[in-house]
């Protein structure tokens, strides 16, 4: 029975003008974003190869061999290898596969075919995801699924006018939102990765690093990405304690400090605080175990420890969005005990470098007086020595400490912090470099407090015998005002300044922080949602411990509702009986009423006039009546106000 | 397999399309007997879903979660859609003209969308004979499909079963319903082309006195009527004039001629002689004689015109059928 054509089975329907067209415009949309990252060079084949399609229809020529297809894929594939030296990575693959969309297109002679050209524009959709997840990208999403769906919708009704399709396209995701949502609620959340990921997967996340050369943290502070954002549970900490605690360097080697990871140790909340901070973050990704947190950590988010020098880590690398709580004090009683061995790293110098720098250390210390004095002095040595504060620091070479001392005078925070810590060193006080983030304003829209990559910092801290590890902030010490009134302040009046730090845009700022706001909700209530996030929800729901098989029973519980509350939308919409219909039985309950029924093989003309000689007094409207039932059901005059007319007439029929 | 199954059994075949055939009046596909199973397309769309949510899961993907989940819920919506397309469409059949055995019955059927959409791409197909037609449904309108089913065997020839399928709105279901409405077609017996008979002994005795028409008297001209034969017309004659003049042959407006069963030789069987006899129906309509018609059981007297022609192959075509 199925040998024959099958006039619906896409197999058999070739594509035409108007499907070719959709089919590209979709595709088109979607693969916009990877264009705009892609070589030049491919976008350009890619373009070539979706041009190459519509000539072999508008010309009527046919496509392509099947050899040449696979000869432009060789040659796409070797450009690629070309650029990257792998195939395999993250973006050659994403690269291929936006180009392989062209290919199918090129091959795409039927609708079986434009579909399963379709279907790729989803996973063009998807990988998109891979380097951005932004609510514009959730848009373009949704305009993308259209129009694939749009472009399906025409494959089965080919000769259907385009507005009819585009409306069908529209009732389609309508009705689909519902179960979209719910299962994206509902549908149980797993941890990924479910196996290895590329090499290059987590490339491009802005951040600190774990080396600070001078000119590092002023490349940093020109980028406006958020790198965390803090909600506190009451009052934010005053402008001056918003130090948040990175990466402690320890290793310097005469220009670059770095770091190696040391063991952790068991954490011990800090004794008798004077103020306590609790708090939530939520921490961009930047591929590091680093996790952030207020100076100075009262506890440990479940899963993360703390290293040896302060820091709190998590387990693995950052990958995606985290959010975890914080509590933080201030004004803690000092934990004065330091290891010999560590105190030992915190004096170590470089033999040979920054000469001058050691000299001047040393003349302070043969000066006499506590670690404490000395720390004094180097403060009022920078801030006295008339340095300037600058995005743009002159280059510096081998002994970078003493060219910044006493040559250029001119530097970002690093410099400062670096220049310090190497003078507490020489000068036989234990110091550190801490990097971090310094600042945080507060989004007036939503009240949570937004940390960007421009309020990167690096401080120092020196260990003081009977207070323990004290920070010490060199930068603050010459530039008050670049911790007072941030990095906008600091800066001579003459330097360029990233756009948002800049005070006359004040109404670009304030749109900025309604974006933010809007963007952070997204980020938790979206972006964020996960295992953890779902367990929450459904505690709050009343679900404890929901595990995937409650969620599952939940989940198509929902579902069946919904497909049951579509279909029965659907069968109401088609058994909704026809007006016309309706007021026609409505006049021949009325009449049958009186006794005249109507037989069933009697037209509306013989039942009318008999009706109206069985009952003379009504004459005129059931005449009446039975004239404009004839006219509306089967002459031209199946207009909205005929049938309303009819309507009327029929409910104000009395029959005597 | 199942298709074998369902024909030995019409029972069962009944019970599960929900009718039992023939259908009368205007069949109302009721969502009972809407079925609807996921086209290739669908499982292709099922494979993507799934690669979809694989590397949302991997890559922990956020929106790739929520293009999965869209994406599934336009599935689930796509199947409603689909079997909305052809549930509650009414279709009723229209008149089919007789046709001659080997010519093609041209069934029509109307099928109606009552609600307020349209229903586009919409299948029919005859399933005995394969003939198929794609249409849209208007919105609260009417699309006629005519079914040509070959008529091979005089007698009627009920129209069978019908299904109608749909794959819109995006191909990935398949939904489909059969019906059988109650819809038959006339298929007059094969005319075979021969001599019209001489004429039979009772003809002798003077009811027929033209034996076969052209070999006649030519008797003058008169106006053309419309059931004359266009080789009656005096054609050289309507060239000088402006008139339509039809050759009158004596004898002719008297002619009858008796077609009678009796009279074929007792070796041919019975088709054959229907065959025959419907030949010589039409032989004799075209050539313009009155004609009856004796069957066995039945007897038309003798007459001329579309519709004694209608009578008698009528006849003609339901002679020994049961259900006449």
């Amino acid at each position: 029975m199925n040998a024959q054509a099958h006039p619906l089975s896409p197999e058999m329907r070739l594509l035409s003008l108007r499907d070719l067209s959709w089919l590209s415009l979709a595709l088109g949309i979607v693969i916009v974003p990877h264009a705009m990252r892609a070589p030049w060079w491919l976008t350009l084949l890619t373009l070539c190869v979706y041009g190459w399609r519509f000539y072999c229809t508008l010309n009527r020529t046919p496509l392509p061999a099947r050899w040449l297809a696979i000869g432009i894929a060789f040659v796409g594939m070797l450009g690629v290898w070309v650029e990257f030296r792998t195939l395999f990575g993250r973006q050659p693959g994403v690269l291929l596969l936006m180009f392989f969309s062209g290919l199918k297109l090129l091959e795409s002679r039927t609708h079986r075919d434009g579909a399963i050209a379709a279907f790729l524009g989803y996973f063009l959709i998807i990988t998109n995801f891979l380097y951005t997840q932004s609510i514009p990208t959730a848009l373009a999403m949704c305009v993308g699924v259209f129009a694939i769906t749009a472009t399906l919708v025409g494959f089965s009704a080919p000769a259907r006018p385009l507005a009819a399709n585009l409306r069908t396209a529209g009732l389609l995701l309508g009705h689909a939102a519902p179960a979209a949502i719910l299962l994206f609620v509902l549908f149980p959340r797993v941890q990924g990765p479910l196996w290895g990921l590329p090499q290059d997967a987590y490339s491009g996340m802005t951040g600190l690093s774990e080396t600070m050369t001078p000119g590092a943290l002023s490349q940093l502070a020109l980028s406006d990405a958020i790198a965390f954002r803090a909600s506190f549970e009451r009052d934010p900490p005053p402008v001056q304690d918003r130090y948040w605690r990175g990466p402690v360097l320890w290793d310097f080697d005469g220009r670059t400090w770095t770091t190696s990871s040391g063991h952790s140790v068991r954490f011990e909340a800090p004794e008798r605080p004077r103020l306590t901070y609790r708090y939530s973050i939520v921490l961009e990704p930047h591929n590091r175990a680093w996790l952030f947190a207020l100076e100075q950590a009262a506890a440990v988010p479940p899963g993360a420890r703390m290293s040896f020098d302060g820091q709190v880590l998590a387990t693995a690398p950052v990958r995606s969005r985290v959010r975890y709580d914080m509590v933080s004090v201030t004004g803690a009683a000092p934990q004065a005990a330091e290891s010999r061995s560590v105190l030992g790293r915190a004096l170590r110098l470089p033999a040979g470098a920054n000469p001058r720098t050691l000299a001047l250390a040393q003349e302070w210390r043969a000066a006499g007086g506590s670690d404490a004095d000395i720390v004094a002095r180097a403060l009022a040595y920078l801030r006295n020595g008339r340095y300037t504060y600058t995005l743009e620091p002159p280059l510096l070479g081998a002994h970078s400490v003493d060219e910044f001392l006493f040559d250029t005078k001119a530097g970002f925070c690093e410099h400062f912090s670096s220049s310090f810590t190497v003078l507490m060193r020489a000068a036989g006080v234990p110091a550190r470099v801490v990097t971090g983030y310094q600042g945080g304003d507060i989004n007036p829209v939503d009240q949570i407090m937004t940390v960007r990559q421009s309020d990167a910092h690096a401080w120092t801290e020196v260990f003081l015998s009977g207070r323990g590890w004290v920070r010490i902030d060199p930068t603050a010490a010459s530039m008050p005002r670049r911790v007072m009134d941030g990095l906008a302040a600091a800066l001579p009046q003459t330097q360029a300044l990233p756009l948002f730090l800049r005070r006359e845009l004040e109404w670009l700022r304030s749109a900025r922080a309604h974006w933010e706001a809007v963007a952070h909700k997204w980020n938790i209530w979206v972006l964020g949602y996960g295992p953890e996030r779902q367990r929450d929800l459904m505690l709050s729901f009343g679900m404890r411990d929901a595990d995937w098989h409650k969620l599952t029973a939940v989940l198509f519980t929902f579902l069946g509702l919904m497909t049951a509350v579509l279909l029965a939308w659907s069968l109401k919409r088609l058994a909704r009986p026809d007006p016309v219909q309706k007021a026609w039985q409505l006049f021949c309950d009325k009449l049958a009423a009186r006794g005249v029924v109507r037989s069933v093989h009697e037209g509306p003309r013989d039942y009318t006039s008999r009706a109206a000689r069985s009952l003379p007094a009504s004459r005129r409207p059931i005449l009446r009546i039975g004239a404009l039932y004839i006219a509306v059901r089967y002459g031209e005059r199946n207009t909205p106000p005929a049938t309303a007319r009819l309507r009327r007439l029929v409910r104000a029929l009395r029959l005597a | 397999m199942i298709g074998a199954l369902l024909e030995r059994n019409p029972k069962f075949a009944n019970w599960l399309y929900g009718f039992t055939p023939p259908e009368r009046g205007t069949v109302l596909l009721v969502h009972r007997r809407v079925y609807i199973v996921p086209a290739q397309l669908g499982w292709f769309f099922v494979l993507t879903l799934f690669i979809l949510l694989i590397g949302s899961i991997n890559y922990a993907l956020s929106l790739g979660f929520a293009l999965t989940f869209l994406l599934g819920g336009l599935a689930l919506a796509g199947m409603v859609h689909t079997a909305r397309n052809l549930a509650r469409m009414a279709v009723s059949a229209g008149r089919a003209e007789p046709v001659f055995a080997g010519e093609t019955a041209q069934f029509r059927l109307y099928l109606e969308a009552r609600a307020g959409f349209d229903r586009p791409s919409i299948l029919v197909r005859h399933v005995r004979s394969g003939a198929q037609m794609v249409l849209d449904v208007p919105a609260a309108g009417l699309a006629e499909v005519v079914l040509g089913v070959p008529a091979e065997r005089r007698g009627w020839l009920p129209l069978g079963r019908v299904m109608l399928e749909t794959r819109f709105p995006l191909g990935i279901f398949r939904a489909w319903s059969y019906l059988e409405p109650d819809a038959r077609c006339l298929v007059y017996p094969r005319p075979e082309r021969s001599a019209l008979p001489a004429p039979s002994a009772e003809s002798a005795k003077g009811t027929l006195r033209s034996p076969t028409p052209g070999n006649d008297d030519y008797a003058g001209l008169r106006a053309y009527q419309l059931s004359d034969s266009p080789r009656h017309v005096a054609w050289k004659a309507v060239a000088r004039s402006e008139d339509m003049l039809t050759k009158q042959f004596t004898g002719e407006a008297a002619a009858e001629l008796w077609l009678e069963w009796a009279l074929l030789p007792a070796a041919l069987d019975a088709e054959t002689r229907l065959s025959r006899l419907t030949g010589w129906v039409l032989e004799a309509e075209r050539s313009g004689v009155h004609y009856g018609l004796r069957l066995p059981g039945a007897e038309i007297a003798p007459a001329r015109g579309e519709a004694h022609r209608a009578a008698c192959l009528q006849a003609l075509a339901l002679h020994g059928v049961a259900d006449a």
